[in-house]
Parts: C-alpha cells; sequence; structure tokens
C-alpha cells in the first residue's frame, strides 16, 4: 500500500494505491494517522481511484479514521470507488457518515 | 468446458498469504472465462475467508489454512478450512457487525461480504476442530459462451 496526500484549497487530498487487507491494515492506519495530524485543513477526501483491491478489512481502517476526525469536525469523503469497495460500503452504510462524491 | 477439476494448496495463516490466496483461486477459476466483476467477487470472498483464519483462528499462532477450490461445470466451490479454535456460536458470528476484537477496529462484515459476493456461503465446524467455510458462485453462462466463441 502507497499513500499520496497533498493539501489544496483547504482540502487534504488522499490517494490510496495497491491493496488494503489485513496484511497492509496496521501499516495503511498509522500512515493515515501520521498524514491527518500533519497541517490545516478543513475536509478530507480519500481517492480510491488507485485502490486496485479492499475487503472489510478497510471498513474498519476507513471508521476507525472517521471516529478520529469527527472529534475535530473534519468530514472525510470517499471518491471513484471499486464497484466491490462500493457494494462493501453501501452494505455497511459507511456512506452515512463518510459521504462519497463525484 | 464440463469437465471437474480441483486445486487445493496448504500455507501458513499469515496476513501476507491473503493476496496470494485471492491471487490463487482467481488465477484457478479463469479457465471458466469469468467476468472481471465475478472474477473481483470471488477474490473478496476468499480474502474474507482467510482473513477469518489469519485474525481468529490461531490466538497463539502457528497454524495452518488449507484452501480448496473445485471446478465442475459453470460453478465454482471454494473451502477455506483451518484448525484452530473455531467458533462457538457460528450463527451469532454470521449476524452482520458482530465482532469479537471491537478495539481493534474491525467490522464484522466478514461473512455478510461472503454471502453477498458468492452464491451460497455454508459455515461449519471442521470436523470437531476449527472452521470450515464453503462457499459456491455460478460463472453467468452467457459470458462463457461468448468467451468460447
Amino acid at each position: 500500500m502507497q499513500i499520496k496526500s497533498k493539501i489544496y484549497n483547504n482540502t487534504l487530498y488522499v490517494l490510496l494505491c495497491g491493496e488494503l487487507d489485513e496484511y497492509s491494515a496496521e501499516h495503511t492506519r498509522i500512515t493515515l494517522d501520521d498524514i491527518f495530524a500533519g497541517g490545516s485543513f478543513s475536509q478530507i477526501i480519500i481517492d480510491l481511484s488507485e485502490l486496485e483491491f479492499m475487503d472489510s478489512t478497510g471498513i474498519g481502517v476507513l471508521i476507525g479514521r472517521y471516529k478520529k476526525m469527527h472529534t475535530k469536525n473534519i468530514p472525510i469523503f470517499i471518491s471513484n470507488p471499486s464497484k466491490q469497495a462500493e457494494r462493501i460500503f453501501k452494505m455497511t452504510g459507511l456512506y452515512n457518515i463518510m459521504p462519497k462524491i463525484v | 468446458m464440463n469437465k471437474s477439476n480441483f486445486m487445493e494448496v496448504n500455507f501458513k495463516a499469515l496476513s501476507i498469504n491473503e493476496g496470494f490466496a485471492r491471487v490463487c483461486v482467481a488465477g484457478f477459476c479463469l479457465q471458466l472465462n469469468p467476468s472481471v466483476d465475478e472474477l473481483n467477487d470471488i477474490k473478496t470472498a476468499v480474502s474474507e475467508a482467510v482473513t477469518n483464519c489469519v485474525v481468529h483462528a490461531y490466538p497463539k499462532g502457528n497454524g495452518m489454512v488449507n484452501l480448496r477450490c473445485e471446478l465442475e461445470g459453470d460453478n465454482i466451490k471454494i473451502i477455506v478450512k483451518d484448525s484452530g479454535i473455531g467458533i462457538k456460536d457460528i450463527s451469532k458470528a454470521m449476524e452482520p457487525f458482530y465482532t469479537t476484537k471491537p478495539s481493534e477496529e474491525r467490522s464484522g462484515m466478514g461473512f455478510a461480504v461472503m454471502e453477498s459476493f458468492m452464491d451460497k456461503v455454508e459455515v461449519m465446524p471442521n470436523d470437531g476442530m476449527g472452521l470450515k467455510v464453503v462457499m459456491y458462485k455460478q460463472i453467468a453462462r452467457a459470458l462463457k459462451q461468448v468467451g468460447n466463441d
């Protein structure tokens, strides 16, 4: 898993590249927390266009990040999920707390 | 292709092997000419089943996962077995959002995802030791015919 980020117009853009499963979950958690802790921004957009695979482990990772940012009133949005990721998001109601943006 | 075929592999219950398990089954199922979506559904379900073995079956580590994939006509049967501690209440474990490890940021959606992405999922004790997950999926006939043209 490679994670790229940039801040533009008060928005933190995060690009997840690779596979998000049990093997990469811990690295993804730590890296995202580090990125979220640095810089100044009012919202986060997580771009999944380069995410080649995700199972339900990814839901746990994303909800964990949501909880941390929710305490700071910083919303997180999801963009470009794969069909499989989209189905998992809809099943779990993730979009209720991390809405999808086009 | 109407002949039957199968493959079987054993590997350590390590998270690094999840990607291998996914690709292994997906590669074997390619001979049925599945669509990309069907293949991704299978990979996701296999990943969930193997993750269960890695995370829950062996609290002391050092366990094995047995992965078998059987093909019969258009039908795929995937069996994921471990010899770990098993699950006392299987029906409870299969409820969406149920997890024994909420502190580890687990969604409790593993079995729900398997059931959603496959046609049918059966979970049972593995001969008195560990857990056996059997998943079924039929590859769409129309697409197979296009692939054989």
